[in-house]
């Protein structure tokens, strides 16, 4: 994992002693909610319907034992026991008050963490895959570009003050578990011709009330222009991206105006600007200090086949099933990668409580080399598990409710907080997945349908993802009474696709129902081995559509 | 105005959230601030709302509440009722989770 140097410790504790005192004047009335707001924002403190939100970000999602402890302190200390994962691989507190903000932003620092830079119209926290580092068909270790991002991205003078919010994700190979083209930039590693990692360049893609998929502007970068790349990218965005209206602001809308050859045709004009000044080519020898952050973890040497995996596997259902749904493939033999679901039945997606982080950190710690990542998709993955240690694990985790096994079925959701915390919320997001998590709780019934990725937002903001669920579900309210829209269709991965409206919403007693009703079509309609998206992008919305409205 | 408020709502109550905490507080007859919706000063027809609204004002200036909005309630058997869910939910908590916000103290 990435540690600190002077720099980065300097920075957080001098940001946290300057939030500090705008706080202090805040609470004795020396400043205005006017003059705060953006004060607070920049610093991750939202004012949402019951109280402050604390946005914590976790670059690319990494966290050590001792950091998700801090986490577990933070949650139990200053607000209500728990906290919530995010899409974005961070963590929100729903409850904190703004005279103990400065306290918790105090205890985070002595952990190296903090809230900078998670709101904002500034470069946000950089996500990336969770299997960074593990798995196999990777080109190279995309924490390490996340992190060299990070730093060029942290307090950027010019890229402070952008037209509006800007987001970058970054793969480590072709298969996409970061929904990159769903991105402001997102980034692919790619073999360079000189055998060194390059990088493809995905510009303009989003979600919210607008949804695009990044077109690729960006071929095989080379792995010390890449800086230079980003700088070009955002500059031509500064330049000419919208400020005269909040909904065209995004540089999605900036691409789809002047076409993606226009867009690549400027971002060169200025890369080539840039490389002229000579200013920012990234050295080889800061590469390999950051790279080093992030070599192998000190593997046993074991072979890949466990028969304590096997016997217990054998001799325990449950367990078999966590492995068949949760257990990715480790490029190291022996090892697997683990990944924790946050959704379990009746629960709600991407809460943990304090004890859990507790008992995940000391997990982590004991299993995984101190080492765990927030998935975009609100889970958590245990990078690097000994098969051996699997049905250990995976005990412990029952024991404090996080050895469900459902990780993509149908009761794996992405979820926005929605109206029941949500002040920008039309609609509330959490009960809707949890009736959808019980109808389908039945676990042979889940792996019967096997993979269908639910996401499900509160309002048009499309934080939930609903436009790239393979059901995706969309809030909204009407004359104060809230109806739900229903996509299908969507996909965050590789081959990415916007989800299609397929009809008239539903009334919240409607959905589950209709829910049902699009799996029924999709098992009656599918072919061997055919996943829902599969069928969905062989048959079409028609059959769907048809069978859903049929008796309304 | 908040893009929350209704605008042809007749029948209306005045809500913020305080500064230090961010508790939802609803303006009184008295011109205090409640933690109670069962608190609140109802106010009726367009002036009268105007009027309410403007008494929440100095207390944005004096940093007590922020975000101060009308939003619509109707009452039934002398209890106030929001009208919508958002405001519901405010009153209340998060559906999801009995055990905070107001609905856990009781009032």
């Amino acid at each position: 994992m990435y540690r600190y140097d002077e720099f980065d410790t300097q920075l957080v504790q001098e940001r946290v002693a300057q939030f500090s005192g705008q706080v202090a004047r805040r609470l004795a009335g020396e400043i205005t909610e006017d003059q705060f707001k953006p004060l607070r924002l920049m610093n991750g403190v939202y004012l949402q319907l019951h109280a402050y939100m604390l946005r914590v970000a976790v670059p690319y999602g990494t966290l050590s034992g001792k950091q998700m402890h801090m986490l577990a302190h933070i949650a139990r200390k200053y607000d209500k026991g728990y906290g919530h994962f995010t899409t974005r691989q961070n963590i929100q507190y729903n409850w904190p008050t703004l005279k103990d903000i400065p306290a918790i932003l105090t205890d985070l620092a002595s952990v190296e963490m903090h809230a900078i830079q998670t709101s904002g119209n500034c470069i946000r926290n950089v996500t990336s895959d969770q299997y960074a580092g593990a798995a196999a068909e990777e080109i190279d270790d995309p924490r390490i570009w996340s992190e060299i991002i990070r730093q060029w991205s942290t307090f950027h003078p010019e890229f402070t003050y952008l037209p509006r919010k800007f987001k970058i994700a970054v793969a480590g190979m072709h298969t996409d578990r970061a929904a990159i083209r769903f991105h402001d930039i997102g980034i692919e590693i790619v073999a360079g011709k000189d055998g060194k990692p390059a990088f493809d360049i995905f510009v303009g893609g989003g979600q919210g009330r607008t949804p695009m998929i990044a077109p690729l502007i960006g071929t095989a970068i080379p792995a010390d222009d890449l800086i230079a790349y980003l700088e070009a990218t955002l500059r031509v965005y500064n330049m000419n991206g919208r400020r005269d209206n909040l909904y065209k602001s995004r540089i999605k809308i900036l691409v789809h105006a002047i076409g993606a050859d226009e867009m690549r045709r400027q971002v060169e004009e200025e890369f080539a600007h840039v490389k002229e000044q000579g200013a920012l080519a990234l050295p080889e020898a800061e590469i390999e200090r950051i790279r080093a952050y992030f070599s192998p973890p000190a593997y046993e040497t074991l072979s890949d086949t466990s028969a304590k995996l096997d016997q217990a596997m054998s001799a325990n259902k449950a367990f078999a099933n966590w492995v068949k749904t949760n257990i990715a493939t480790h490029k190291q033999p022996g090892y697997a990668i683990a990944n924790i679901s946050l959704k379990p039945v009746g629960g709600v997606a991407g809460d943990a409580s304090a004890d859990q982080m507790d008992v995940i950190a000391d997990l982590a710690t004991a299993y995984s080399f101190d080492e765990m990542r927030i998935t975009h998709e609100q889970n958590i993955t245990f990078a690097h598990v000994k098969k051996d240690d699997l049905f250990a694990l995976w005990q412990k985790l029952e024991d404090v409710g996080l050895g469900t096994s459902n990780l993509a079925l149908i009761t794996d959701h992405i979820v926005c907080p929605g109206l029941d915390y949500c002040a920008l919320a039309n609609a509330r997001s959490i009960p809707i997945s949890q009736q959808i998590a019980e109808c389908f709780a039945d676990l042979d019934r889940q792996h019967n349908i096997g993979e269908l990725k639910i996401k499900i937002s509160g309002c048009i903001n499309a934080c939930g993802h609903h436009h790239v669920g393979h059901i995706g579900i969309l809030g909204v309210d009407k004359k104060g009474t809230e109806f739900y829209q229903i996509s299908l269709g969507g996909s965050a991965d590789e081959n990415a696709s916007i989800g299609e409206i397929v009809g008239p919403a539903f009334t919240e007693d409607e959905l589950v129902g209709a829910i049902e009703n699009i799996v029924e079509t999709y098992l009656s309609t599918r072919q061997t081995d055919e996943r829902f998206i599969d069928t969905y992008r062989r048959i079409g919305k028609d059959p769907f559509k048809e069978n859903l409205y049929a008796t309304r | 105005m908040a893009q929350h408020t209704n605008k042809r709502a007749t029948t209306q109550s005045v809500t913020a959230n305080r500064l230090i905490d961010g508790e939802v507080v609803y303006l009184t007859a008295a011109g205090e601030w409640s933690d109670w919706l069962k608190d609140a000063a109802v106010a009726d027809g367009k002036e009268a709302c105007q009027a309410l609204l403007a008494k929440a004002l100095p207390f944005v200036a004096s940093q007590h509440i922020v975000d101060p909005y009308l939003f619509e309630i109707s009452v039934e058997d002398g209890v106030i009722i929001p009208s919508s869910v958002r405001e519901k939910i405010r009153m209340a908590g998060p559906t999801i989770r009995l055990d905070l916000g107001k609905q856990a103290v009781g009032t």
